[in-house]
């Protein structure tokens, strides 16, 4: 039980908080890459600029 | 050829072709489904083990064959074509299961914040217990729980997601049926859940207390939402997936494998209401308050969230402050909120890591929320003018910023050393309201009152005055509520871990109890105030709807939402 746990929580506290690191960090490159300035900016007016 | 020519009177030469109306595959289909319900539901009803299970039965057999002679019905009155997806080039939206729901939420609103204000009368008057089974504390608490969540705020969210669905992908809802088997299906499970608390049906846990026979119809409706939320975002045209349909579809989907963890049952028998969970012990726990607090995560919050992106720019008339924040809000708020449960077992058989865990994402949560809270009253710059003149825009700030205060108490709550004097506290009571009734209720006030004129091709809200009388009467409500429960909640915690110099403890239960009564007693009164704060609402919105002095003079060109609703 015990091994289990400390398998369990070496790999959470590695991996784990890698994982989450990279996942952020591709996140916020999605979000803040210039490319997609525009489409954001006409984004944030979707409401607005209904039919 | 010949054999077509053979099969059917062939086309009249010349004439133009009309079309021949037939029985939809999803009509005859839903039809014939009704059908074989009804008959299995009069068997179960025959061999119900208990007369409140026969009485679900006869119910689900009585629905279905009403739900048998609407779609007949229906069939017979409509024209031959279905409704076009677009008119001139316009996108044909279907807004009657919008309206329905929107007249549903109210209606539950209205009933949930009443048996609210009961049982507050009844922890402050034992007596008004009656003394019997169906208006017992215990069989009433879940029905005000259910009203407000699932059947108010349930019935709002699907309302509104299919409103904002449709308004910004410009496309029509999918289906035919399918929608109105969302509302309507959603809605029974509403009535089949509330009767059966009343009647002594519950599975014990915590917000997903009906029975495993009405788990298994939302699972149906449910999987029919998901269905034709994705197909209208599927159907979308325009390019780009705004904000609110993630939040409104990560609502969708985590609620759908939430409910599906958390009712894996097995039945007794098809004749009993009664089922086994397959998990047990504290792992039963673990995925009650997994699901518990995903509710909170997912159906309170991240839907709601959704009316956030999409009223409030609308409202406001300005563009979200940072889309890009928004993006980080939302995959930041899902990732996290997912591990947050554990902070409901502080303190009891849970591992203790699994315990840390929980309170350490809980903690983490505070950068996400705080991230959309700001992003929704930032929304506001070079607006902000608006909040003197119009009460439902402030309406929305106002519910913005209980969000703000709810989601920084909520994760303190989770530290243990705070939740060792909080929990089982009325403070917990106090801090779900300030969520509930400042944030989740307040944003769909605000909405409902946005959507109405909208959807009832009204100018404008029949009183503005009378939305003012509103928040302000419900504010009062909200902060009578909730500084009576921390008051309460914090004596409670101190009354409990109070020793005397000899070690033994200070005050008996009973004495806590006593000292609660002036707070309980508070707490109805706020309570009172909301709920005639809602009636005023209900009273505007009919008034809205009805008066004729009121109605919209405007070309379509002028008013984007005059299209036709059906």
């Amino acid at each position: 039980m015990n091994e289990t746990y400390s398998a369990l929580a070496a790999f959470a506290q590695t991996w784990g908080l890698l994982y989450f690191v990279a996942l952020f960090a591709c996140v916020l490159a999605y979000a803040l890459s210039p490319r997609r300035r525009q489409e954001f900016d006409a984004a944030a007016r979707l409401p607005l600029s209904e039919d | 050829m010949p054999q077509a020519a053979m099969g059917a009177a062939p086309d009249p030469v010349g004439v133009p072709r009309q079309i021949q109306k037939s029985l939809t595959f999803g009509e005859g289909g839903l039809a014939a489904t009704f059908v074989l319900l009804a008959l299995s539901s009069l068997t179960v009803a025959s061999g119900a083990e208990t007369a409140a299970y026969a009485f679900h039965a006869y119910l689900t057999a009585l629905a279905s064959i009403a739900a048998v002679f609407v779609i007949i019905n229906h069939h017979v009155e409509r024209p031959a074509a279905l409704p076009a997806r677009e008119i001139d080039g316009r996108p044909n939206y279907n807004f009657g299961p919008v309206k329905f729901a929107t007249v549903a939420a109210v209606f539950w609103g209205i009933a949930g914040f009443l048996v609210g204000v009961i049982i507050a009368f009844q922890l402050a008057f034992p007596a008004l217990n009656f003394d019997l089974p169906w208006t017992a504390f215990g069989r009433l608490r879940p029905l005000h729980t259910s009203a407000v969540i699932f059947a108010f705020g349930g019935n709002v969210l699907i309302g509104t997601s299919f409103y904002v669905v449709q308004r910004t992908c410009h496309a029509r809802l999918v289906g035919y049926l399918a929608p109105w088997f969302v509302v309507l299906g959603y809605n029974f499970f509403i009535v089949v859940a509330g009767t059966g608390y009343l009647l002594g049906i519950t599975q014990g846990k915590e917000y997903a207390e009906p029975e495993w026979y009405a788990d298994l119809w939302l699972t149906v409706v449910w999987v029919t939402y998901l269905m034709v939320f994705l197909g209208t975002i599927w159907r979308r045209r325009e390019p780009h997936i705004y904000v609110a349909n993630w939040f409104y579809l990560a609502f969708i989907v985590t609620i759908a494998v939430l409910h599906l963890g958390n009712n894996a049952a097995v039945p007794v028998s098809i004749y009993s209401p009664k089922s086994y969970i397959v998990w047990s012990g504290v792992q039963d726990a673990m995925v009650q308050w997994w699901y518990g607090h995903n509710a909170v995560g997912f159906f309170l919050t991240a839907g709601f969230l959704a009316i956030m992106y999409y009223f409030i720019p609308k409202r406001a008339e300005r563009p979200v402050y940072s889309y890009r924040l928004s993006i980080v809000h939302f995959w930041a708020l899902i990732f996290i909120y997912i591990w947050a449960g554990p902070h409901h077992l502080h303190y009891t058989a849970l591992p203790d890591w699994a315990q840390t865990l929980g309170m350490t994402f809980s903690i983490i949560l505070w950068m996400p929320s705080w991230g959309g809270m700001i992003n929704g009253l930032m929304t506001l710059s070079g607006a902000w003018d608006k909040l003197r003149t119009d009460p439902v825009l402030r309406m929305l700030v106002v519910s913005v910023a209980f969000y703000g205060m709810s989601t920084f108490e909520g994760p303190m709550m989770s530290v243990k050393s705070v939740n060792s004097l909080s929990h089982y506290t009325d403070w917990t009571i106090g801090h779900v309201h300030s969520g509930a009734l400042g944030w989740v209720a307040y944003i769909s006030f605000g909405a409902i009152y946005c959507l109405v004129p909208w959807l009832w091709n009204r100018r404008q809200l029949y009183s503005l005055k009378l939305v003012n009388w509103h928040f302000w009467i419900s504010t009062l409500g909200i902060v009578f509520y909730i500084s009576a429960m921390w008051v309460a909640g914090i004596l409670q915690g101190l009354m409990w871990r109070a020793y005397t110099s000899l070690g033994f403890l200070e005050y008996s239960f009973i004495e806590t109890v006593e000292a609660m009564h002036p707070f309980y007693v508070i707490r109805a009164i706020g309570g009172v105030l909301f709920l005639v704060g809602a009636l005023i609402m209900a009273f505007n919105l009919w008034m809205t709807v009805r008066s004729p002095d009121v109605e919209a003079a405007v070309s379509p060109a002028q008013n984007p939402a005059l299209l036709p609703a059906e």
